[in-house]
């Protein structure tokens, strides 16, 4: 798996892609989530009234059913116990295959392991945009590039 | 010398008298001595009159005006079966005889019975065979004949219905001996004798003799008003009177019915039948055996994306290819019981293969284990053994055992932490742990989404240095041994490194055995 790094105003999320295209949502370690120090209090995938990303069904080879998400859609709202609310985007363009409920029942895995067992979600890109959007992330050096300017830019945290 | 019976006299007068030839008469008497229908047509004809000949006009049921009537046939057959016996002491007949000379073709048969039995036609036939070029030990004659046979067959068998009865109470429709099978008996001790091979009714090698009579094609067309739902319009069919249609319209069509809109018996004919272009044909063969492969850069099958190969070789093609130029195959069919990685080496008796195409020469036990040593000699990649003819029904159990079987394994592990043996204890002890395993990620792209359990019924480890071990695990069939170990993503619960407590990845894995014994070994 190849890390690729989307940030939007410092809230930095991690794409992990596989060779088949397959891509792992997760937050990156600068993610004020993770950076942050206090407790996880509540994640919540029901996005809006009418979509929950846990009624997400997908069926056959095909993924058929699966939500089909541009880059700016919410997959779930994570409350801290501070009482600021972070939203995680899918980043990619894409069918959303799963959400991790793990982490709606045991948050510290988020925490603790945010890049395997505390992932968010899995997303299969389309077969012909895949290169795009493999090319609409930063590599990890591009990232750390980025991170680097903004801790001399802005020495306070996001 | 025909075995026909007092009761059978009537029958052969009345057959004999509405055009059968001699063969249709001894169908229609169910006679089913092979060898009966071999003698030449005038020949079966002599006995047939002189067993008429034998009746005592007292014995039969008929008045003496029946015996009256009988003459002139009688007579009439005299006639003709004396003329054949002049051509046949010429020249064996020609195809193209002058008319006179030949008797009538039959009203049931159409001359398939009476002009298609005798040396020169199986000559013309194997003629065909022999230019193909086929190698074969055994073979077996499929015969087609135009559906309109039948209705004749059904016309005749009603014009006997009463005198079959009286013959015998349990005497059915089915009893007569068909055509085909009177044709097989007549001609295939000199097909096989002519080719040199033996008649097998489960051979692979198919010879097809076909028939047509444009003649009396429409003799079907009133079963089409008569029993219209028999006969369904298909696209890829040139007549809708197809054989089976024509065969199930009579089954269901009354006696009545039938004698009201059909001729009894049948009309005869102008002209005999026309033989078809003969064919062959080689039906599949399946060849099982056991694979083994010690390479961790070996696709089971050809790894080619967008055209592009991505590794070269792979398990198929290295045991494909020997056998191929053995058993001249054009295409082929090739199918493994587990689908092992490419990086996975399979040792032990762990993996079967199926291997099956239409072949075109016949098995000689050596080229299997020829091809055996010729694919053992062309890489050390791979090696087989167990190489065996199997039937077709043998893939159903071949991927039977893929699902219930049990295979051992052997991986060996990085964990993250410093490990001691007293960890690897642990392990030991668990027995039949029961996993949910979702569709791993590096297969989810072209496998649906789905949750899986399986059990690992026992792990065994031995230590090799603070961060490595060797495990060697027996698990259920489909387990996903890469994700039992790192987890997934959490996604196989429980994980090995879950289970001790720590990171663990898989560096190597190999699958050691499977509990299988199917196909049966076969000693080198």
């Amino acid at each position: 798996m190849k890390k690729y790094m989307k940030g939007k105003s410092c809230e930095d999320h991690c794409v992990l892609q596989h060779s088949n295209r397959i891509c792992v949502i997760t937050l990156a370690e600068t993610h004020p989530v993770l950076r942050k120090g206090s407790k996880i209090k509540s994640i919540n995938y029901r996005i809006s009234d009418g979509c929950s990303r846990l009624n997400n069904k997908v069926s056959g080879k095909s993924k058929r059913g699966g939500q089909f998400l541009t880059e700016f859609a919410p997959l779930c709202r994570i409350t801290c116990t501070d009482n600021v609310e972070y939203t995680i985007f899918s980043c990619i363009r894409g069918r959303l295959l799963e959400v991790n409920e793990d982490i709606i029942m045991s948050p510290d895995l988020l925490l603790e392991k945010p890049s395997t067992e505390g992932y968010i979600a899995v997303i299969l890109p389309k077969l012909e945009e895949s290169k795009r959007v493999t090319n609409s992330l930063l590599t990890r050096e591009q990232y750390e590039e980025v991170v680097s300017k903004r801790t001399t830019q802005q020495p306070q945290p996001c | 010398m025909l075995s026909l019976k007092e009761k059978d006299r009537p029958i052969v007068r009345k057959l004999l008298d509405a055009g059968c030839c001699a063969r249709c008469v001894l169908r229609f008497c169910c006679v089913g001595k092979y060898a009966s229908y071999q003698n030449s047509c005038q020949d079966i004809n002599k006995e047939l009159l002189a067993f008429l000949s034998q009746a005592d006009s007292g014995q039969s049921h008929d008045a003496s005006g029946q015996d009256q009537a009988d003459n002139p046939p009688c007579k009439k057959m005299k006639l003709e079966s004396v003329r054949a016996g002049e051509e046949a002491s010429a020249e064996p007949p020609a195809l193209e005889a002058q008319p006179d000379a030949q008797p009538a073709t039959c009203v049931t048969c159409l001359g398939v019975l009476q002009d298609f039995c005798h040396q020169s036609f199986v000559t013309q036939v194997c003629e065909v065979v022999k230019k193909g070029g086929y190698q074969f030990d055994s073979l077996l004659l499929a015969v087609s004949l135009p559906a309109q046979l039948s209705v004749r067959e059904h016309s005749c068998w009603l014009h006997i219905k009463k005198e079959l009865r009286e013959k015998s109470m349990c005497v059915d429709k089915e009893d007569v001996v068909q055509v085909k099978d009177a044709f097989k008996w007549a001609i295939q001790a000199l097909v096989g004798r002519e080719l040199g091979a033996s008649m097998l009714f489960n051979s692979a090698f198919e010879v097809s003799i076909g028939f047509t009579h444009a003649e009396t094609d429409g003799d079907c067309h009133f079963l089409a008003t008569a029993c219209s739902d028999c006969f369904k319009p298909a696209k890829n069919k040139a007549s809708v009177f197809t054989r089976m249609a024509v065969v199930k319209a009579l089954e269901k069509i009354s006696d009545e019915e039938f004698l009201r809109q059909y001729p009894c018996p049948p009309a005869r004919p102008a002209t005999k039948c026309t033989p078809l272009e003969t064919t062959c044909l080689h039906s599949s063969v399946f060849i099982a055996g056991r694979y083994n492969k010690f390479s961790r850069e070996l696709p089971q099958t050809p790894w080619v994306i967008d055209g592009e190969r991505r590794m070269e070789g792979s398990v198929e093609e290295l045991i494909a290819a020997p056998l191929l130029s053995s058993f001249r195959a054009d295409a082929f069919n090739f199918s493994s019981s587990g689908r092992e990685d490419v990086d996975v080496r399979t040792l032990g008796n762990a993996a079967l293969f199926m291997f099956s195409w239409l072949c075109n020469c016949e098995f000689i036990e050596s080229k299997i284990c020829s091809s055996v040593q010729t694919i053992n000699a062309s890489s050390d990649k791979i090696r087989v053994r167990d190489l065996q003819i199997v039937t077709r029904e043998a893939m159903g159990r071949m991927k039977e055992g893929e699902e219930e079987k049990t295979k051992s394994y052997s991986a060996l592990i990085w964990t993250k932490k410093a490990i001691t043996k007293a960890d690897l204890d642990v392990i030991g002890n668990i027995k039949e742990l029961k996993i949910d395993q979702k569709t791993p990620l590096r297969v989810l792209h072209r496998r649906p989404l789905a949750v899986r359990q399986r059990t690992i019924h026992s792990m065994s480890a031995s230590y090799l240095d603070t961060h490595h071990f060797t495990l060697l695990l027996r698990t259920q069939a489909g387990t996903y041994i890469k994700e039992f170990v790192h987890g997934d993503f959490g996604r196989t619960k429980p994980n090995l490194g879950g289970l001790m407590e720590t990171e663990a990845d898989i560096l190597e894995l190999d699958v050691e055995s499977v509990d299988v014994d199917w196909p049966p070994a076969v000693p080198e």
